[in-house]
């Protein structure tokens, strides 16, 4: 069965920021944020026409610095999360902050993208999060459900919850924590839980993992050693509580259940450097996408531990057009855990991969070098999943 | 009948005579010389001296039977001259006188003969009527004679009568004289302990006591004799029951018992209870030997004592039973076998726990002797005894042992390799104190593998004991077959190279990679060690243990080559640790180095930084540490000042493509486009890829882990104009001092090429370094 060709799209920067538009669940939708140190950054709205293979763009400035982390809101589509950097006075300053995008300027209404950056729009400040208390942002996090007020966001050793109010126009700090210990502790990547009521986020400092609880901002377990070297990132299982990828600097992709944490569940050796990235797909958790400075991207399949072990349960009305495969596809061994799909398009590193709000079977990849790359889940496996 | 006639005329004179008396008729005489002839073997008709051609029947042959004398004349006178009648005349004449005078003398001889047998048969009737004389004598007296004993028989008829009577009576009288004096004997036979006597004498009487019991005197003797045969039997019990005596007599006293009629299923159940009590006395006594306390005696003197104690002890007991009690059939068979296997389980259970004890020792010789005697001892009784199955079960006990030992000794050579990569361990850490690092490394590696050598082989030999063709117990089929293949060859050799290899490869697992727990140079060691193995040790290992133990077992073996594979695979993976965590170290490194530095407000470079010599330092470290234990390998071909020229090179595209001060929108546009087109004629590069088994690639994994963590810790960083500047001295640096340890030194210079690119892209104010100022700081550092 061929597959489609992967969709390609080049930035004129270089960019490490990438997230689906999470509360546009209709359109195939993916933000960018660039790194330029010399001129103004943009974020790129890139829109996917699936039927017709075409992408499309609306470019966005985003004059406050470069852009190191996006993160959309999971309720209101035109707000997003940027964590940026600013260089005044010689030195570096990492800021978050929270942005509307212009109404025109939203995909589908704004037919003809321009090239010129002089006429993009600009965003508009919501409000910062404020930080200069806590030291450099490092990550942005939404509160996945609910009515996008809450964010986390990690900044040096602190871990800081806000409450956005008014329209978002106002972020007030609701609580916070922070990680004491000895030498300089500073989170790399955090990720809120979907489960629990939204009420667990879990961090990564240095080679550990650590959970917390936000209603009492507590740390409730903590992995120690989850990697030989640096964690990268970590992400959950959207449909199985407690379990938890991460990813490192020991080329490995390690999946944990946070109830026993000595020992993780299984473990993926595939890329042969630093994994920058993990996802779980949305709604098949069996999917796991991981991207790597070896400027790979690997789709792995961990059928024993997703929340399908035994193939996805579909009423038979969703068969009665495919009757005629349902034999040989149930005389099929069981698919092993591992890797099924390796995407070499990219020839720098990869530092960020995320999947699709709209369609659970297409991601995105973004290398360094601005190449960013829309692929599709293998036609097999989508059917193998989906039958 | 003229011849007959004429016949007797010249012929049958002289035999005529005697009979001449008698006139007979011619027919008998005739037949009784057709007789006499033929008795003669004479035919009829056949004279001697007749010529063989003449007929028969001629009439005028002088000789012939049918000769007719006128035939014969007429013929003569007819056919003969005168002269010839003549001679004829004379010569008959002459055969006539012959003839006559052998007559005479015949008649003579026969005349004198008949006169001497005329005399002896009257001598004889003389001699018989003297005889007959004699013989009426002797009848008369024997009539006498006759007349005389009937008249003495009638006589002592009636005496003998009474005589036969009396002996009868006598015989009785000393019968019931031994009946009397029977309990006296009994007695005091069992006053003086001849019991053996008294049960004689007992069995004698108890036939005609117990036929004659209706009679009261009897019947008091029968009570008598009951009374003591009862205190025998008591005593006798007694005796038995008393047990010190051993089992010989114990033996008698039962035999005794039975002839005494005790009833014998009682008897034997309580023969074996004294037998049980005995031998459990010598358990007990080997159980003390056991005892914790005092230092048991060694392994061989316990089998020896338990051999002749109690083996013995049941080899007697079986034998004394079978003799005793043959008549009691499978019953008693069973017994005796049900007997024999609890007491011989308890015993089994004893040795084993000994044999336990045993098992921490090394000492095979000692224990295989002691299995050997223990094992030959049971089979007497395992003999004896098949049902109990004895020497099955110490077959077992035997087999279960050296299973054991070689668990034991495969447990050993864990330890003796554990301890050999605790000496390398400490070894490592002692040179560094004195300043000294490596030089030993190769002669560690040698030390480790003689010494796990030299312990396999101890082994082997230690084991090979097992199966010494004098061992009683080594051509069981066990030790043929099983123990050679799956026990030694499988379960010592190939599960002590399979542990090894686990060991290793545990080095590769641990989980504080980050720690380096494990001194790089034991990873180093340990994957040379691995090599080796694959290439000679374990085929040689293997052929030495399959010459040792004759391997007739058909059961499935591991191949070398799977081992082989395996020690290859634990090789490789050593190696690829050990440039990960060589890798690791310098990329900590580096990574400190670029996160900690505030390249914006840096000084203008003067010095390249001090961990750009470190990490070349330990680079060249390395490359030392490597060289000691592998060869170099091959690197492409290069020319002697490439260095330079491919500096040269990348600075000048950089000078001219990437860094030209062009403000223009499509600037970045450009570098992508370059980087882009480099990438497109450049392999892409597995940073963590497996290494080959020689130093240069072993170098170039490490490097390569290096530059690419810089690289990607120079991206994650912003750099003032000086803070480029001092990225390209140091790249410089590392590029004049790298390019050396590695395979293909365009990887080196590409990905400092990439940091020093990635360097001026996070960089506001791009200016570079004028590439002869950064030559000269670098050769200046």
């Amino acid at each position: 069965m061929e597959d489609d060709a992967p969709v390609i799209y080049g930035l004129e920067f270089q960019a490490r920021a990438l997230s689906p538009q999470t509360a546009e669940t209709d359109a195939i939708r993916f933000l960018v944020g660039t790194q330029s140190l010399k001129y103004d950054n943009q974020i790129h709205i890139i829109d996917f026409d699936d039927e017709n293979n075409i992408i499309n763009k609306n470019v966005l400035l985003h004059q406050a610095g470069e852009i190191w982390h996006i993160s959309a809101s999971p309720a209101d589509k035109g707000v997003l999360a940027t964590c940026y950097s600013k260089t005044a006075d010689s030195r570096v300053l990492r800021c978050a902050a929270v942005w509307r995008m212009p109404e025109e300027s939203e995909p589908g209404s704004h037919e003809s993208p321009d090239d010129s950056a002089s006429t993009a729009h600009a965003l508009e400040l919501l409000c910062d999060l404020d930080h200069t208390a806590h030291g450099s942002t490092a990550c942005v996090a939404w509160e996945p459900t609910g009515d996008g007020s809450r964010v986390v966001s990690l900044a040096d050793n602190h871990i800081l919850l806000w409450d956005l109010q008014a329209s978002s126009r106002r972020a007030v700090l609701a609580s916070s924590a922070s990680l004491e210990g000895k030498g300089q502790l500073k989170f790399t990547s955090g990720r809120w839980s979907p489960h629990h009521n939204c009420t667990q986020v879990a961090t990564a400092n240095d080679t550990a993992v650590r959970g917390w609880d936000t209603r009492t901002m507590s740390q409730i377990y903590c992995i120690e050693n989850a990697h030989g070297q640096l964690v990268r990132d970590l992400d959950f299982n959207p449909n199985k509580q407690y379990y938890l990828a991460s990813c490192g600097d020991d080329c490995k992709v390690k999946f944990w259940d946070t109830r026993s944490v000595s020992e993780p569940v299984r473990t993926l050796e595939e890329h042969s450097h630093w994994v920058w990235n993990v996802r779980y797909n949305h709604s098949h958790d069996q999917l796991v996408l991981t991207g790597s400075s070896d400027s790979r991207v690997i789709l792995s399949n961990m059928v024993s531990i997703s929340s399908e072990p035994f193939g996805h349960l579909v009423d038979d009305d969703d068969l009665s057009d495919q009757e005629e495969r349902r034999p040989e596809d149930r005389s099929q061994e069981p698919p092993q855990d591992g890797a099924i799909a390796t995407y070499e398009e990219h020839e720098d590193s990869v530092y960020a991969v995320d999947w699709s709000a709209a369609d659970p079977w297409l991601f995105a990849s973004l290398s360094y070098d601005g190449r960013l790359v829309i692929n599709r889940v293998p036609r097999a496996l989508k059917y193998h999943i989906l039958l | 009948m003229a011849a007959a006639a004429a016949g007797p005329g010249p012929g049958s004179g002289p035999g005529d005579s005697p009979e001449g008396p008698e006139a007979e008729a011619p027919e008998r005489r005739r037949k009784a010389h057709g007789m006499l002839k033929l008795y003669y073997g004479l035919s009829e008709g056949e004279t001697a001296g007749r010529p063989a051609g003449s007929d028969p029947l001629d009439p005028t042959d002088l000789n012939g039977a049918h000769f007719d004398p006128e035939v014969y004349l007429d013929k003569l006178r007819r056919e003969c001259p005168l002269a010839q009648l003549m001679d004829s005349e004379t010569d008959m004449v002459r055969q006539i006188r012959a003839l006559d005078s052998d007559m005479q003398t015949l008649v003579y001889e026969n005349y004198n003969k008949f006169i001497s047998a005329t005399d002896t048969i009257r001598k004889m009737k003389n001699d018989f009527r003297k005889m007959e004389d004699e013989m009426d004598r002797l009848a008369t007296n024997m009539a006498v004679i006759t007349d005389f004993s009937a008249r003495i028989s009638a006589t002592l008829q009636d005496r003998h009568e009474r005589i036969t009577k009396l002996a009868g009576v006598h015989a009785l009288l000393r019968k019931l004289q031994f009946l009397f004096e029977l309990p006296s004997r009994l007695t005091k036979c069992v006053e003086l302990g001849a019991y053996g006597q008294a049960v004689r004498y007992q069995g004698r009487a108890r036939a005609v006591l117990q036929q004659y019991q209706h009679l009261p005197s009897f019947r008091a003797i029968q009570d008598d004799c009951q009374v003591i045969t009862a205190r025998l039997a008591q005593q006798l019990r007694q005796r038995f029951r008393e047990g010190g005596s051993g089992a010989p007599e114990q033996a008698e006293c039962v035999e005794l018992l039975l002839a005494l009629g005790e009833p014998a299923e009682e008897l034997c159940e309580e023969f074996l209870a004294h037998a049980r009590g005995r031998l459990e006395e010598e358990l007990r006594s080997l159980e003390a030997e056991l005892g914790p306390s005092p230092p048991a005696p060694d392994v061989l003197e316990f089998t020896d004592h338990g051999g002749s104690g109690f083996v013995g002890g049941l080899c007697q007991v079986a034998a004394a039973y079978q003799e005793l009690f043959a008549a009691q059939g499978p019953a008693g068979a069973h017994k005796l076998a049900a007997f024999a296997r609890e007491l011989g389980g308890r015993y089994f259970a004893l040795v084993e726990r000994r044999l336990a004890q045993e098992q921490g020792s090394g000492d095979n010789s000692l224990l295989v002797r002691a299995l050997d005697r223990f094992h030959r001892r049971l089979q007497a009784p395992g003999a004896l005894l098949a049902a109990a199955g004895l020497a099955e079960a110490a077959t077992e006990i035997v087999e279960r042992v050296a299973r054991e030992r070689l668990g034991h000794h495969l447990q050993g050579l864990r330890a003796a390799f554990l301890d050999c990569l605790t000496d390398v361990r400490q070894a490592l850490a002692a040179p560094r104190l004195a300043g000294k690092e490596g030089p030993g490394l190769a002669e560690l590696l040698a030390n480790v593998a003689s010494s796990v050598l030299s312990h396999i082989k101890a082994s082997l030999a230690s084991v090979h004991l097992f199966t010494a063709k004098e061992v009683s117990f080594s051509n069981k089929p066990y030790f043929r077959g099983e123990f050679c293949s799956q026990g030694v060859r499988e379960g010592l050799i190939v599960g002590f190279i399979r542990s090894m290899c686990q060991t290793a490869q545990s080095f590769c697992d641990s989980p504080g990679e980050k720690g380096g727990a494990t001194p790089p140079a034991l990873l180093l060691l340990l994957s040379r060690l691995c090599l080796d193995y694959e290439t000679a040790t374990i085929s040689y290992i293997l052929t030495l243990t399959d010459e040792q133990f004759l391997v007739q077992d058909q059961s499935p073996v591991t191949p070398v080559s799977t081992l082989c594979a395996e020690a290859r695979e634990t090789a490789r993976r050593l190696l690829t640790h050990y440039v990960k965590v060589q890798g690791l170290v310098i990329s900590q490194m580096l990574r400190k180095s670029v996160e900690t530095r505030d390249w914006l407000s840096t000084l203008e470079p003067r010095n390249v930084r001090a961990v750009m010599k470190r990490v070349v330092e330990d680079t060249t470290a390395i490359d030392v540490q490597v060289g000691l234990l592998y060869e170099e390998g091959v690197r492409k071909a290069q020319s002697s000042d490439s260095s330079k020229r491919t500096f040269s090179v990348y600075s000048s595209s950089r000078q001219q493509g990437r860094y030209a001060p062009s403000y223009t929108p499509s600037a970045p546009m450009d570098t992508n486009l370059l980087s882009n087109i480099q990438k497109l004629f450049s392999e892409r590069i597995d940073v963590f890829s497996p290494v080959e088994f020689n130093k240069v690639s072993v170098l170039t994994g490490i490097i390569k882990i290096s530059l690419k963590t810089l690289l990607e810790c120079v991206r994650l960083r912003t750099f003032g104009r000086f803070g480029l500047q001092q990225v390209q001295v140091d790249c410089h640096f590392l590029q004049l001092y790298l390019w050396r340890f590695v395979a293909d030194e365009e990887l080196v210079h590409l990905l400092l090429d990439e940091v020093v690119a990635s360097a001026a892209l996070r960089c506001p104010d791009p200016v570079p370094m004028e590439p002869s100022v950064v030559e000269v700081i670098c050769e200046r550092g």
